[in-house]
């Protein structure tokens, strides 16, 4: 997949920016072009930030009716050819599912940011959550793949939505930042580059837009007005788009493909970062804002000499089962401590032979050092 | 459909879905005459479609670029595409369910921006594909499949709805009225602005055959007999007035 180093928008530099505000200029800085959204505490300032950047450097900004029509809209531009996203929490992640299963299935590159709050419902609008974990992979029906990908600071809001663009118009799947309110209202500095690497979708005038020969392969994506003469179609297709809705073979063959050119990459998307796990022989797995807590909980407990250590998972879906699977057999115990009932600790468990112990918070606040720390004493 | 328009036709299609009787595969041809008759390029057409029969009309048939998107939401696809690209000719044909019940709100905030999408609802009066529901476009007393003993709700004055919400081109024909309907897809091609045309279809299938109209003949000749232009009206009574369907421009 070729990639270009492209100068970024915004001045090169240190900024104080709010984690939605460092997510906006990521996003810019990607290559994004239009931006649909709706309002929804605590992700607003992000698209309030889209508004007027991309009125700046020449994009397309539109507040839709609700967040089924925003990621319609979105859609509907990506196949115009932009690089487009929305951004939403718990509610209007709800709203945009079937939508999101649409351009799974029609393999159409898209980023959606979830700033997520405490739910069930419009639970607590203003607290912090984690409880969209689960929905960002399985919100929509049927068998398919997203990529998921979890921050835990304004700059990784920066670097993560850049990377949530490449990723998505390489794998031409929606991908989303799973960021929670912690993030999204921190304020601290991040460093904006000069340059950065961006993909863009692959184009090849007269080839199967919907089918590849490798059975795990990303076929090439034109835009409409192209003379390509597209179907696009959320029905069973065929590599040309064609409705194939009573084909056995034609439906297996698409599930399975947009299925396998994830699973199948694997290697290259997921990002996991070690924390002091050497000799560790106890193990905290976390990601978000909760991993911000974990290190600091590590370092002070490697101080009072426990053989402690940290994974954080900078991508959630797919989930990274060989980088936990393997920390399973070095240590003796792990915990995943996290601001839902332990959304992430049941997929931990299905890798690891280990006890795995599960801290759950759904308190609408942030999980604190001292809870982490009785936490891990009492195990 | 004759020859000289076949090349308005994807390669690869053989035939239509629709059943015997059935007004959409009239609008199909429609539709492209009116095409035809401005010259207008394909290569720079978009049509995007809900989910239902009538979504079918453009989806894969019509050999531009064509997007079938999901029960509803084909407005708000067509949104996005057209602001991110604004050469493409963007034409939304769908249904009565679909753009105007579970698509309703789309429908009205687009033709409140204004936007400029050229949207066809095929309307017979029905919920066509899935077995003929009553939809927010049946007639008072009318029956379907979930209103046997007839439907006890007014349905939507389509054209009004959006007029009101603020389309700047609105009409109504039948397509009975093939040549005033070539007229009016013509001129909401090449209207600046939100333009809907509400197209009565009829549905022997779903909808005549639960309201004594079930061989398709009869629902032509019912439709051709109801179907009026405003002028026509003064001069009628009451009572003849209340089975007529006003058809003509609107708004132009
Ligand atoms: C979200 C969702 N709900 C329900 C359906 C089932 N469904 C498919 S077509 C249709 C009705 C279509 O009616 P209309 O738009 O009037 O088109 P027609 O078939 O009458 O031409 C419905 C309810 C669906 N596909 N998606
Ligand atoms: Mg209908």
């Amino acid at each position: 997949m070729p990639s270009k180093w492209v100068k970024t928008p915004f001045p090169k530099g240190r900024y104080y920016f709010s984690g939605n505000e460092a997510a906006a200029e990521g996003a810019i800085a990607a290559g994004c072009r239009f931006y649909a959204g709706y309002p929804i505490t605590p992700s607003s300032e992000l698209m309030e930030r889209m508004a007027v950047r991309l009125q700046e450097v020449g994009g397309v900004f539109i507040q839709m009716e609700d967040e089924i029509a925003s990621i319609s809209a979105v859609i509907g531009a990506s196949w115009a050819g932009a690089k487009a996203m929305t951004a939403t929490s718990g509610p209007g992640f709800s709203l945009m599912q079937e939508s999101i299963g649409y351009a799974a299935f029609t393999e159409t590159p898209c980023v959606i940011i979830d700033v997520q709050r405490a739910g069930p419902c419009t639970g607590q609008a203003t607290k912090v959550g984690s409880g969209d974990i689960m929905q960002a992979k399985w919100g929509s029906h049927g068998d398919y793949q997203v990529i998921a990908l979890s921050p835990w600071s304004s700059q990784e809001m920066y670097d993560l939505t850049l990377r949530a663009f490449n990723l998505s118009e390489t794998y031409r799947v929606p991908t989303m930042v799973m960021a929670d309110e912690a993030i999204g209202h921190l304020r601290e500095t991040i460093q904006i580059p000069s340059r950065v690497e961006i993909f863009d979708r692959m184009k090849r005038k007269g080839r199967a837009p919907f089918d590849s020969e490798e059975e795990d392969g990303v076929p090439p994506m034109p835009s409409f007005g192209e003379g390509e003469r597209l179907a696009v179609t959320g029905s069973t297709h065929d590599g040309f788009g064609f409705r194939k809705t009573d084909d056995p073979q034609v439906h297996a063959r698409l599930v399975s493909r947009i299925n396998k050119k994830i699973l199948n990459h694997r290697r290259t998307i997921i990002e996991t970062e070690d924390y002091l796990i050497e000799d560790a022989e106890i193990a905290l797995i976390t990601y978000g804002f909760t991993a911000r807590t974990s290190l600091y909980v590590v370092k002070r407990l490697r101080k009072e000499d426990w053989k402690i250590g940290m994974l954080r998972l900078k991508t959630l879906w797919p989930f990274p089962d060989e980088a936990v699977a393997q920390l399973g057999k070095r240590v003796r115990k792990i915990l995943v401590p996290e601001m839902n009932l332990g959304q992430v600790a049941g997929e931990v468990r299905k890798y690891v032979p280990c006890d795995v112990h599960s801290l759950t918070q759904t308190n609408g606040e942030v999980i604190r050092p001292d809870v982490l720390i009785e936490t891990l004493r009492r195990m | 459909m004759t020859r000289a328009l076949e090349k308005y036709i994807r390669p690869g299609v053989k035939s239509t879905p629709f059943c015997p009787g059935c007004g959409h595969g009239i609008l199909m041809g429609l539709i492209l005459r009116a095409i035809d008759d401005l010259k207008m390029e394909m290569k720079k057409m978009l049509f995007v479609s809900g989910i239902g029969c009538a979504a079918w009309i453009p989806s894969p048939h019509y050999n531009g670029d064509t997007l079938h998107t999901l029960h509803g939401r084909a407005i708000a696809f067509a949104t996005g595409a057209k602001l991110y690209n604004p050469d493409l000719c963007v034409m939304v044909v769908s249904g009565d369910g679909d753009l105007s019940s579970i698509g309703g709100n789309h429908l009205i905030h687009a033709a409140r921006r204004n936007i400029d999408l050229k949207v066809i609802c095929a309307n017979n009066m029905i919920y066509g594909m899935t077995g003929g529901q009553v939809a927010s476009t049946t007639p008072k007393g009318s029956r379907t499949s979930t209103t046997g003993e007839g439907n006890p709700y007014r349905p939507f004055d389509l054209c009004k709805l959006v007029e009101g919400a603020g389309a700047t081109y609105v009409a109504r024909f039948s397509v009975t009225q093939p040549i005033l309907l070539i007229q009016s897809i013509k001129k909401a091609i090449l209207h600046k602005g939100f333009s809907f045309i509400d197209v009565l279809s009829p549905c022997p299938t779903q909808y005549g055959r639960r309201n004594r109209l079930d061989r398709p003949d009869e629902m032509m000749k019912d439709l051709i007999r109801r179907c009026i232009l405003e002028e026509e009206i003064e001069g009628l009574t009451e009572e003849e007035r209340a089975e007529k369907i006003i058809t003509g421009e609107f708004l132009s």
